[in-house]
Order: structure tokens, then C-alpha cells, then sequence
């Protein structure tokens, strides 16, 4: 084999390569591209079934509500609100140790029926001061706190309720 | 005043880098042998200088000296004295004087160790780790000063982030910093071989000892990480491509695919160009490593601090060394001549493929990793990455890296023919293919976990088709075979072990994707079945510990009615900080772990996690097997006294 044809075989071979690799992280792009979304953008533009995103915001006063699912296992309910919009979420799991009413949380999940997000992962900090950066922003977004004028507002009942 | 003589040998250490960056290279390019020698006492000053200042900061925390800001935001008195210690490097600041230390060290070990050197080469080595270092050094004394005093001294520290105060994490920054920084050294050697304009044999028997240490390094350093993450989080998982652990594993592909392609170059004088490119990636991707943890731009326990000037200042270093690099590659690169010529099916060929898929990974997992970041960037919109895609990308291109591991060893060098190369590994293949079919039929058609197990198995009984082959063992019987096992190189010993310790990683791997888990909320003395054991719930009680208190659950694990161990998953509370972490409960014996997370508590009762992992351990038994072929290979006789044979021959010459 000559020195031409050699140099040929493996500029083909990373050519195969690096175009599998690039077809690859197109179609993995496709369907596993992660948004996120806060309650208000849902109440906006409902997303559609099936696909997984993270929502986040504040975790509603008075909304955690604890119970088991149809197969037994252990269930919370609760309300993640904006300030503007709220979505009620379902998770079956451990909750993070400093989850709490009234702080940031980030769950990953998708829509149910009749509107409930199930959550498969909810994630919170573990310092009791931290905020989310998305839903920092995502609050900021809703007009709802300006990070510059302090510390987060509690998260009330729904505006107007 | 312990503080201030830190701080003292820091800018002393600056001195000396800096004068190790200048002096060796104007002599190596004047021809000066003075000034080149003088890379040697320099590279040592440096080092002792640094280590001075690390023992100075190990020992204001040692004694909780709160004057010192650092100390006051990342330690406490109560906390016990190894975690004291070990706090030294679980801040910003300390352990970017860690990073040096390693890096001076590592500069200390080329003066030491490179006496066969050519001394020009190694003047310009030493002379671009002094640059390096330098560039550290200034970072650490401009925006992260350890020892800044604070006056009036506080009362007390602030604590360490719960989550660090572990002993594996105590661990595995060091090892991490070794490996990262293993691959400052396989660069600088490549800079001082573009600046000489040639690259040969002798080069790259340099290279591969630093690349395989670093190499070694990094493995430990990842493993251990990946298993603090299993045992620490609590969320029963070992990898979770998250940013943080992408930006430790790309820096290992890089220099996995170097000590690969560097064998060519050391065996077979080819692929010197290629070569030096990767040694330039993996350290860029090392230093890219170190600017998304450091500079808070990804959001994890590593990230410190999200101070704007240092990530400035990182990025800033890494345009310089990384950017000016690649100029001169492309600069001086052309004037390289291409030797060595081999066939596609060849030993040559098949390293060239492992490098292509190795690269080919990385590259997917940077664009994973550094999208997220983009897109934010450009369109301001909020997206991650997870496993699925990470999972779905990488693969296909693992899969084929993996089948070829175990035919490249075996293949001669420069030209071969495939097929007597899988005659002798038919028995691997059916090993293989029974395995895989074996698991499939036990799992219930779980492909993907099935696959995992043949490849496994693939991988091990290659790298003893290999072993088996090269001493003869069943052409000549035991005597000879023994004789022929204890005179074949170390190298050739530690490359198989290396891809047997991959094989056992791929089979824990395979073993984790059949784990199963339960979710359950039990009152006391209530009991459930999961995976073969019944799990009693005994209750739960404070247990104090040194600066935490706890909730601790006993869960007493029967088989047929009796009752074999009891398991105690506990929640922390540390006052300081206000945090708390999850303590699993763990009970393995190396086949399968038990692993028990306690959840919130219910009137009375509990909410607990349970996991069966099948192999668990093995994830990180295989990483240490790997790390293990890679000490063989380093104990190997030529690594040791191939340079004054050279020397010897080019006196000849």
C-alpha cells in the first residue's frame, strides 16, 4: 500500500468518525435536549406529553400534601408557583433534606393527566440560602421578586386567591 | 506570622518559576549550558517554596487561626482534625495552592528524574513548566490569596461544606490535581518539541512514563469521585454526566488516546504529529477542566466561588498557554517529516482507531457538556443535558472502541491479517457471546445490560488470550511458559491488566443497569420484601456525632426469618451552615451492594429507599485494576534505562 493510499484509508476512516459522531450528537440532541420551564411559560404554552423538562419556582405554602401512590408507594404532592401561575407536581421518591415549603426547587419530569407534573427527580439545595439560578430568573421573569431589591419573597397562596 | 511567611514563600515560588521560565529557555536557545543547568535548582527552589507556603495555610487551619479569611469561610473548630487538615484544599484557594504544589513537584521530578534528558530538552520542558507555574502563581497571589488576614479575627470559622467533610474527598482533589496536572508535563514536553522542531523514538519513551502516571492518576481520581457521588449523595447512582465530571473525564480520553498513540511513536516513530497534538488537547482540556469548575460558571459542590475575576483571569491563562500553543504547533507542525509507514490492519492501525473513537467521544462529550453554557450564552434560554443523551451518543461509539481493544494487542506491528488474529480469539468470542446470551436469558431480554456482560467478558478473556499467547501456554507447556511469563516486559503485563480492569468496570456497569429499587414508608416493626431479603423497620433515634447531629434508622435485613445484619441510613444535621447530607447505608459483598437511604420520617414512621445493585463495586474495582496495569507498565526495566542507552548509541553515532 502506498504512502498516498494510506494517508487516503485513514483521513476516510476519521471522516466515518467524525461524521458518526456529529450524526450522533444531532439525534441525541433531538430528543434529549432538557428545557426549562417555569410555571408561568407552561400556563403560556402548554408543553406537549411525553417530553421531559425541569420546572421550577417556589414550592407553595401549604400545598405539600403527603400520600401513596395507586401501587403503594409513598407520594408527595405539591404546588410550584411563580408568583404567577401555579403547576401542582407529583413525585414518588425521597424528598431532598432541605426541601421546604416556601423555597426553590427544581423537579424533572413531564405533564400527567389532568394537568399534574410527574416529577422522577426533585432536586433542592443543600444550603438552606440557595436559590436556584433558573429559578432566580424565572422569578425575576415574572416580575414576581427583583434579585436586586433582596432576598425572596415567601411564596404566598396564588395571586388572588 | 506563620501566615505571612505563606504568603512570603508564595511570591519567593513566583521568583523562581519565573526565572525557571526564562533562564533554561535563553540558554537552551543560545546554547548556554549554565543557564540551562540552572532549571534544575530552580525547579527545586520552586517546589520547596510552594510546599512551604501549603504547610504555612495546612497549619493555620490546623490550629484554626480565624485572623485568616480562608479559615474563617471554610473551617470550624469543632470539626475533627483530619477534616481540619484536609479542609486545606476544599476551598478555592487552597486548592488551587494544592494545584501548584503538584505542578512544582512534578517540575522538581523532570530535574530529578531527566538527567538522561538531552539537556536542551530539558531546559525547554522546565522552562514551559515554569510558565506554568508562574501563570498559577499569579493567579493565586491576584485573585485568591490564601492568607489574607481579616481584622478583628472572628470569633470562629464558618464551617466546610457538610458534603466535603469525607474521606474520600479528602482524597480525591490530590489524586485528581496529580492527574490533571501529569498532563502540564506531557505538554510541556510537546511545546519543547515543537520548539526544537523534532519529535523522535526518544521522545516519546519521555512521554509515555508521564502520560501513564497521569493517566493512572486520573483513573483513582475519577473513581473515587464517582464513588463518594454513589455513597455521599445518596441517590444510588455512580455517573451522572453531570458538567462537573464530564470536565474530569475528557481530560482522561485525551490522555488515554496520548499514551496509546505515544507507544507508536516510541515503537514505531510514527504518529509524532498526531502525538503532539493530543498531549496539547489533553492539557487544554485539563486547564478547560479546571476554568468550568473554578470559575462558577457550572453550578455544583466544586464550585467555590462564583467570583467574575478569576474566571476571567482562568480563561484568560487558558487563551495564552492553550492558544499560544496551537500557533506554534501550527507554526512548526508542517516542518515535521511523517515516518514510519503501516497498513490499516496493523497494531499502528488499530492504536489509530482507538484514538479516533477515544477523540470521538470527547468530542461528543464536550459539545453535551459546553451546549448547555452556549445556548444560555447566546439565546438566554435555560436548557441541561442528562444522561439520555449522553448515553445515547457516546455508546455507539464505546461499543466498537471496546470490541477492537481486544484484537488490537494482538495484531503485529506494521502489517497483519485479521483473521488468524480472531482465530485465536474464538474462545473470547464464544465466552462473549455465551455470556450475552446467558444474561439475556436471566434478565429477561434486557439488551443493554446483557450486551454489557459480554463485552465484559470480551474484554477480560482478550487480554488473557493475549497474556496466554505471548508466553506460549498451551504450545509449550508450564516450565517454559512460567520462564517466558516472568521475562515478558511489564509493559506488555500491565496493558493486559489495564484492559482486564476495563472489562470488570464494563461488567459493574452492566451489573448496574439491572439494579432495582423500592420506595417505601414502613412504621416501626413493620416489614417488606424487596430482592430476595425481608427488611424489618426498628425505628429511629438521634444519634450525636462531633459537629452534627443526627436521625438514624435500624433496618434489620432477614433472610428466611433470621436476622443477618442491621443496617443503620442516617440523616445529618450540622448546625454550622445549617445543611444536612445523606448517610446511605451500605452493606456490599462484592457481588451485590445493599444500599438504604432514610427518607423523611412519617407519624411515627419512615420513608426509606432501598436499592439491589448487582457488581457495584466492580465499577470501581476495575478502575483501580486499570490504574494497577498502568503501575506495572511503569515498573517496566526499559521505562527505567532506555535514556542512557540512547544516550550511549547517539555517542556512538
Amino acid at each position: 500500500m502506498t504512502r498516498k493510499r494510506r494517508r487516503l484509508t485513514i483521513l476516510l476512516l476519521c471522516a466515518l468518525g467524525l461524521g458518526t459522531a456529529t450524526a450522533l450528537t444531532l439525534t441525541a440532541f433531538q430528543d434529549n435536549l432538557v428545557f426549562f420551564r417555569s410555571p408561568s411559560d407552561i400556563a403560556a404554552e402548554p408543553p406537549p406529553p411525553g417530553r421531559a423538562f425541569r420546572l421550577g419556582g417556589l414550592v407553595e405554602e401549604g400545598s405539600v400534601t403527603r400520600g401513596s401512590t395507586p401501587e403503594g408507594r409513598p407520594s408527595v404532592a405539591f404546588r410550584v408557583t411563580d408568583g404567577r401561575s401555579t403547576v401542582g407536581v407529583q413525585y414518588a421518591g425521597v424528598l431532598p433534606d432541605l426541601f421546604r415549603e416556601g423555597q426553590g426547587v427544581v423537579t424533572l419530569g413531564q405533564m400527567g393527566p389532568g394537568g399534574v407534573f410527574m416529577a422522577r427527580e426533585v432536586l433542592a439545595r443543600h444550603d438552606e440560602n440557595y436559590m436556584p439560578p433558573e429559578v432566580a430568573e424565572a422569578l425575576r421573569r415574572s416580575g414576581h421578586w427583583n434579585p436586586a431589591s433582596g432576598t425572596a419573597p415567601p411564596a404566598g397562596g396564588r395571586p388572588g386567591a | 506570622m506563620i501566615p505571612e511567611l505563606g504568603h512570603f514563600a508564595l511570591a519567593m515560588a513566583l521568583a523562581f518559576c519565573a526565572a525557571q521560565m526564562v533562564l533554561p529557555m535563553l540558554g537552551a536557545r543560545a546554547g548556554d549550558a549554565r543557564m540551562m543547568a540552572a532549571g534544575q535548582p530552580l525547579a527545586n527552589a520552586a517546589m520547596l517554596s510552594v510546599l512551604v507556603a501549603f504547610i504555612c495555610l495546612a497549619t493555620s487551619y490546623a490550629v484554626n487561626d480565624t485572623s485568616v479569611a480562608n479559615v474563617v469561610q471554610n473551617s470550624h473548630s469543632d470539626k475533627p482534625m483530619i477534616y481540619k487538615i484536609t479542609g486545606t484544599w476544599g476551598n478555592h484557594e487552597g486548592s488551587m495552592v494544592l494545584w501548584v504544589l503538584v505542578l512544582t513537584l512534578c517540575g522538581a521530578a523532570v530535574a530529578a528524574f531527566g538527567r538522561d534528558l538531552p539537556s536542551v530538552l530539558q531546559a525547554r520542558v522546565l522552562g514551559v513548566l515554569g510558565a506554568i507555574a508562574t501563570g498559577f502563581l499569579l493567579f493565586i497571589l491576584f485573585t485568591s490569596n490564601p492568607f489574607d488576614r481579616m481584622w478583628p479575627p472572628a470569633p470562629d470559622g464558618q464551617g466546610l461544606n457538610p458534603l466535603l467533610q469525607d474521606f474520600g474527598l479528602a482524597l480525591h482533589p490530590p489524586l485528581l490535581y496529580l492527574g490533571y496536572v501529569g498532563t502540564a508535563v506531557t505538554f510541556a514536553f510537546a511545546v519543547a518539541a515543537l520548539i526544537e522542531g523534532r519529535v523522535d523514538a526518544a521522545w516519546g519513551a519521555w512521554v509515555r512514563p508521564w502520560a501513564l502516571a497521569s493517566w493512572a492518576f486520573l483513573t483513582c481520581g475519577i473513581a473515587l469521585g464517582s464513588w463518594w457521588a454513589y455513597y455521599e449523595l445518596g441517590w444510588g447512582g455512580y455517573w451522572f454526566w453531570d458538567p462537573v465530571e464530564n470536565s474530569s473525564l475528557l481530560p482522561w480520553l485525551a490522555s488515554t488516546a496520548l499514551l496509546h498513540s505515544a507507544i507508536v511513536v516510541e515503537k514505531r516513530g510514527a504518529l509524532k504529529i498526531w502525538t503532539v497534538l493530543l498531549a496539547l488537547l489533553a492539557f487544554a482540556l485539563s486547564m478547560l477542566g479546571t476554568f468550568l469548575v473554578r470559575s462558577g460558571v457550572l453550578n455544583s459542590v466544586h464550585t467555590f466561588a462564583a467570583d467574575p475575576a478569576r474566571g476571567v483571569f482562568i480563561l484568560a491563562m487558558l487563551g495564552f498557554y492553550i492558544g499560544g500553543a496551537f500557533a506554534l504547533f501550527a507554526w512548526r507542525a508542517p516542518s515535521m517529516v511523517p515516518q514510519g509507514v503501516f497498513a490499516p490492519i496493523s497494531r499502528e492501525g488499530a492504536l489509530v482507531l482507538n484514538n479516533l473513537l477515544l477523540c470521538c467521544i470527547a468530542a461528543v462529550v464536550l459539545v453535551g457538556t459546553l451546549y448547555p453554557l452556549f445556548l444560555d450564552l447566546v439565546a438566554g434560554q435555560m436548557i441541561s443535558v442528562g444522561p439520555p443523551f449522553f448515553n445515547l451518543a457516546t455508546l455507539p461509539l464505546a461499543l466498537p472502541l471496546i470490541a477492537a481493544m481486544a484484537l488490537g494487542p494482538l495484531l503485529p506491528w506494521k502489517r497483519a491479517a485479521l483473521w488468524p488474529v480472531i482465530q485465536r480469539l474464538w474462545w473470547a468470542a464464544l465466552l462473549a457471546l455465551g455470556g450475552f446470551g446467558l444474561a439475556l436469558a436471566l434478565t429477561g431480554a434486557k439488551f443493554w445490560p446483557a450486551l454489557g456482560f459480554g463485552l465484559g467478558l470480551w474484554l477480560i478473556a482478550g487480554a488473557a488470550t493475549d497474556i496466554v499467547d505471548r508466553i506460549g501456554l498451551f504450545r509449550q507447556g508450564a516450565r517454559i511458559a512460567l520462564t517466558r511469563a516472568k521475562n515478558l516486559p511489564r509493559s506488555a503485563w500491565g496493558a493486559a491488566i489495564a484492559h482486564a480492569g476495563m472489562g470488570v468496570t464494563a461488567l459493574g456497569i452492566a451489573g448496574m443497569g439491572l439494579a432495582s429499587e423500592t420506595l417505601v414508608a414502613l412504621n416501626p416493626g413493620q416489614s417488606t420484601r424487596f430482592a430476595g431479603y425481608e427488611w424489618r423497620f426498628d425505628g429511629v433515634r438521634d444519634a450525636p456525632g462531633p459537629n452534627f447531629t443526627a436521625r438514624r434508622a435500624d433496618v434489620s435485613v432477614l433472610i428466611e426469618g433470621q436476622v443477618a445484619f442491621v443496617m443503620t441510613p442516617a440523616r445529618r444535621t450540622f448546625p454550622i451552615g445549617r445543611m444536612t447530607t445523606t448517610e446511605a447505608a451500605i452493606r456490599t459483598n462484592l457481588m451485590r451492594d445493599l444500599y438504604i437511604v432514610l427518607g423523611e420520617e412519617r407519624d411515627g414512621g419512615a420513608v426509606l429507599r432501598i436499592h439491589h445493585n448487582p457488581l457495584a463495586p466492580w465499577i470501581w474495582l476495575g478502575a483501580y485494576i486499570m490504574a494497577l496495569g498502568a503501575g506495572v507498565s511503569l515498573s517496566d526495566r526499559r521505562v527505567r534505562v532506555a535514556a542512557p542507552n540512547r544516550r550511549q548509541a547517539a555517542a556512538a553515532a
